[in-house]
């Protein structure tokens, strides 16, 4: 796209053909021959990864449609047979899922990298604004996207995103109304979020398009922020860029990878594995990580139209951005003062991110609102300020000297924002993580176990998910459903261990009403592989009705519902060591937690038992299990301990049924993606050993 | 006359996103029988998919809600425009935050009315706004009372 292609084929059969459309002669122009600045840096490797990302995501997308379901009575459990029965469900949906907060990690750098080497600049500011339409689609996508599983974080989200647009004065009722199709989210909701979350990514990719002529036709900037002059200066897209956007692909990959197959809800929150109920609200609304500054800024202002405003203000300023600075030099290393505002915009930005996550209360309200300040601060008075009275440091003549002068100095500053945005992301995930467990107050921290399946190389033991099944079913299951269970799972590898046979017998042991029959009556049978666990009551109020008001919520993803905190600097950990194991210590720890009498201090409440890992202790449940309730017959100990470790182990795999199959896979594709990268890199180096 | 076409082609594309003859239906009046509602007590419906709180108030949460000074309140409304004529011990309000739509948590917070966990909006015996980033009371669903003990919302 820039300028006449000097593609010259020789092939009749592409010679044919470009006569008539000359799309290899584009194609040559814009990604063999294209000259790309030689001193660009990795952050430049971000507009690449993001295209593979917006792949990713429409692939595994689309493939997820042919198997969702989008009904409010259906799509939770459409969303959980993806992963159980679909062949490698779960690895697509796992993709999709971390795919997106990938998407939104790799934009964060590629925005932030554009604001520090000022590539808003003219003559690039149609390109800016387009990225900034992207950016603002892209949230509209996975918000919308997000409201899909049908959890309760879904649904409250929803709720409280839609509820936005009735700050708008006099038509703002009628707007959410029509948002919502009902009187409140309901089933069109979700179906017309369904409708437009598979259309946007495609209208994303047309954006792409433009924003990618526009690169084309300004040329990329580049670190040092002078405009190409003479030949030296550039190099051709491909090998030179290619290769090295590859080795970066392929980086990307690594950590994409540790997050689908080693902590793949790490990101994720636990409510969202309990289906939506519109009667109960969590005790604390948070949105993806990647809402949260923006989450920050709408919760500081006090007024609630001020603080939609706001919200919206603080993105729609990224537009104006090319204006609102008007200082001469682009590249922020040759800005002293730039320099330094732009790292504390990048702290504010982090820690507006991890007041997100708390609850909107005390000091960090008051900090959220400071921060806000800065926020806007930095684009409405630092910006054009600095523009007008800052000296910037004398550029280099051309690209060549700056390659040739030093190299040092900016790797190593390509280094420290890389670690900076590293740590600010887990900052970031921390607060989430410190705010969920914010509702768990009261609750005492469960110990953490060794459990088998942990780490990398994690596995059930069979056993031991024999012994937990033995104690669910004569235990839990009398009050406890299990829904997403079926018979036939007991015989699914990386389970219990059931031989068909045995499953078949566990099933037929039972009876299940089925028909109607050719004379319309129903009729008992023996129960299949194909049935579900029995339910203990008929519906959710007979239910309620056995046990004193309380439902007993169903088990099934009991292990990824329920969560605590693990605290500052823990859950940084949590993610290089793949602690995945919340759940099941949580479970351990209740099922031992009772303590009766209560302590003199605390007032039981009528109906409810006193546990100490409860949160707020006053449980509905009685004390579930005692020593020697269950026979086991292979010799362990028929104690509670051993009971409340083997049922939160099967509690872990009913939850992720293929967790075995995840971390095996996981392996394979670390070492081959391990080694792709290694081979990349030295080719990398060849290629370009002639330009350095 | 293009852009009139153009304009009534736009109007059944944005109509069709408003709630359905179903769900318009579905939305008719109920009944909710107050019987076994004994004070102190409160109990939740779903009238529209939004759930209403129903609360029969002890004399000490109709005194608080009385003798508030009106004028200092965020959104200010007597209790007495709030409640039915002669049923002072009934509040039936919509409970759903004024804020961003949370359901609140009834008997919590420093009223002793509502509470809101998402961002801490607090609410009175009356459902009046008291503290916290909600701008309004919350809402008061058409009702009336068909016998002493029956109620027609919608
Ligand atoms: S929704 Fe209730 S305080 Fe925000």
């Amino acid at each position: 796209m820039s300028g006449p292609s000097t593609f010259q084929p020789t092939n009749p059969a592409i010679k044919w053909i470009e006569r008539r459309l000359p799309i290899f002669g584009l194609v040559h122009a814009s990604f063999v021959a294209y000259p790309t600045p030689r001193n660009l840096n990795y952050f430049w490797t971000f507009g690449g990864i993001l295209s593979m990302m917006l792949g990713v995501q429409i692939v595994t997308g689309v493939i997820l449609a042919m198997h969702y379901t989008p009904h409010v009575d259906m799509a939770f459990n459409s969303v959980e047979s993806i992963v159980r029965d679909v062949n490698y469900g779960w690895l697509l949906r796992y993709l999709h899922s971390n795919g997106a907060s990938m998407f939104f990690i790799a934009v964060y750098i590629h925005m932030f990298r554009g604001l520090y080497y000022g590539s808003y600049k003219e003559p690039r500011e149609v390109l800016w604004i387009l990225g900034v339409i992207i950016y603002l689609l892209m949230m509209a996508t996975g918000f919308m996207g997000y409201v899909l599983p049908w959890g309760q974080m879904s649904f409250w989200g929803a709720t409280v995103i839609t509820n936005l647009f009735s700050a708008i004065p006099y038509v703002g009722d009628s707007i959410v109304t029509l948002l919502w199709g009902g009187y409140s989210v309901g089933n069109p909701t979700l179906n017309r979020f369904f409708s437009l979350h598979y259309l946007l990514p495609f209208v994303i990719a047309g954006v792409v398009v433009l924003h990618v002529w526009a690169l084309h036709v300004a040329g990329q900037n580049n670190p040092a922020g002078v405009e190409p002059k003479t030949d030296k200066d550039t190099v051709p897209f491909t090998p030179y860029a290619t290769i090295k956007d590859s080795f970066a692909m392929v980086c990307f990959m690594i950590f994409f990878a540790w997050f689908v197959f080693y902590v793949p809800n790490y990101l994720g929150d636990p409510d969202n594995y309990i289906q939506a109920n519109p009667g109960v609200t969590p005790a604390h609304i948070v949105p993806e990580w990647y809402y949260l500054p923006f989450y920050a800024i709408l919760r500081s202002i006090p007024s609630k139209l001020g603080g939609v405003i706001a919200m919206f203000g603080a993105i729609v300023v990224l537009a104006f951005l090319p204006w609102l600075d008007s200082a001469r030099t682009r590249s922020s290393r040759y800005r002293p003062l730039a320099k330094q505002f732009f790292w504390i915009f990048v702290a504010v930005c982090i820690v507006l991110g991890w007041l997100g996550g708390k609850p909107a209360e005390g000091i960090y309200v008051i900090a959220g609102r400071v921060l806000t300040a800065c926020y806007f601060a930095y684009f409405l008075i630092v910006l054009p300020l600095l523009s007008r009275i800052e000296r910037p440091k004398a550029l280099p003549n051309s690209i060549a000297d700056d390659v040739l002068g030093k190299g040092g100095t900016s790797r190593a500053m390509a280094s420290s924002l890389l670690a900076l945005v590293l740590a600010g992301g887990l900052i970031v995930a921390g607060g989430v993580h410190s705010a969920r467990a914010a509702d768990e107050h009261g609750g005492a921290t469960p110990p953490s176990l060794k459990w088998s399946f942990a780490g990398p190389f994690g596995k059930f033991d069979r056993a031991q998910l024999q012994r937990g099944y033995k104690v669910y079913k004569e235990v839990c299951s009398t009050c406890h459903s299990m829904n997403l269970l079926h018979y036939r799972n007991l015989a699914d590898a990386g389970g219990p261990g059931f031989t068909p046979a045995q499953a078949l017998a566990v099933a037929s042991d039972t009876t299940v009403k089925d028909g109607p029959n050719d004379a319309g009556e129903m009729f008992d049978r023996p129960g299949r592989l194909a049935d579900p666990f029995p339910k203990p009551f008929p519906n959710e109020n007979a239910g309620r009705a056995a046990n004193g008001g309380a439902y007993p919520p169903d088990l099934s993803l009991m292990a990824k519902a329920r969560n605590y905190d693990r605290g500052f600097p823990q859950f940084i950990f949590d993610f290089f060591t793949q602690f995945q194991e919340k759940g099941p210590n949580y479970i351990d720890a209740l099922l031992q937690g009772y303590v009766d009498p209560p302590p003199a201090d605390f007032k039981l409440p009528e109906g409810a038992y006193y546990n100490k890992y409860y949160p707020d202790h006053a449980i509905k449940m009685p004390k579930p299990i005692s020593d020697d309730q269950v026979a086991y017959d292979d010799g362990t100990p028929t104690k509670v301990e051993n009971y409340a470790k083997d049922v939160a182990t099967f509690l872990m795999w009913t939850a992720e049924p293929h967790l075995e199959a995840r971390k095996r896979m996981g392996l394979q594709v670390m070492i081959f993606l391990v080694i792709l990268a290694s081979l990349l890199y030295f080719t990398k180096k060849r290629v370009w050993s002639a330009v350095h | 006359m293009a852009a009139v076409g153009a304009a009534a082609a736009v109007v059944p594309l944005v109509a069709q996103m408003n709630p359905d003859a179903s769900t318009i239906a579905a939305g008719a009046p109920i009944e909710v029988d107050l019987t076994p509602v004994a004070e102190g007590q409160d109990i939740k419906v779903f009238w529209r998919g939004k759930p209403i709180y129903i609360s029969h108030r002890t004399k000490k949460q109709i005194e608080d809600a009385q003798s508030v000074n009106v004028s200092s309140l965020p959104d200010p409304q007597p209790d007495s425009a709030r409640v039915k004529e002669g049923k002072d011990q009934w509040l039936v309000v919509i409970g759903i935050c004024t804020h961003l739509g949370c359901i609140p948590i009834a008997h919590e917070g420093a009223y002793n009315g509502f509470f809101c966990p998402c961002h801490g909006s607090v609410y009175d015996t009356s459902g009046r706004i008291r503290s916290g980033p909600a701008p309004l009371n919350l809402a008061v669903p058409p009702y009336s009372f068909v016998s002493d003990t029956k109620i027609k919302i919608g």
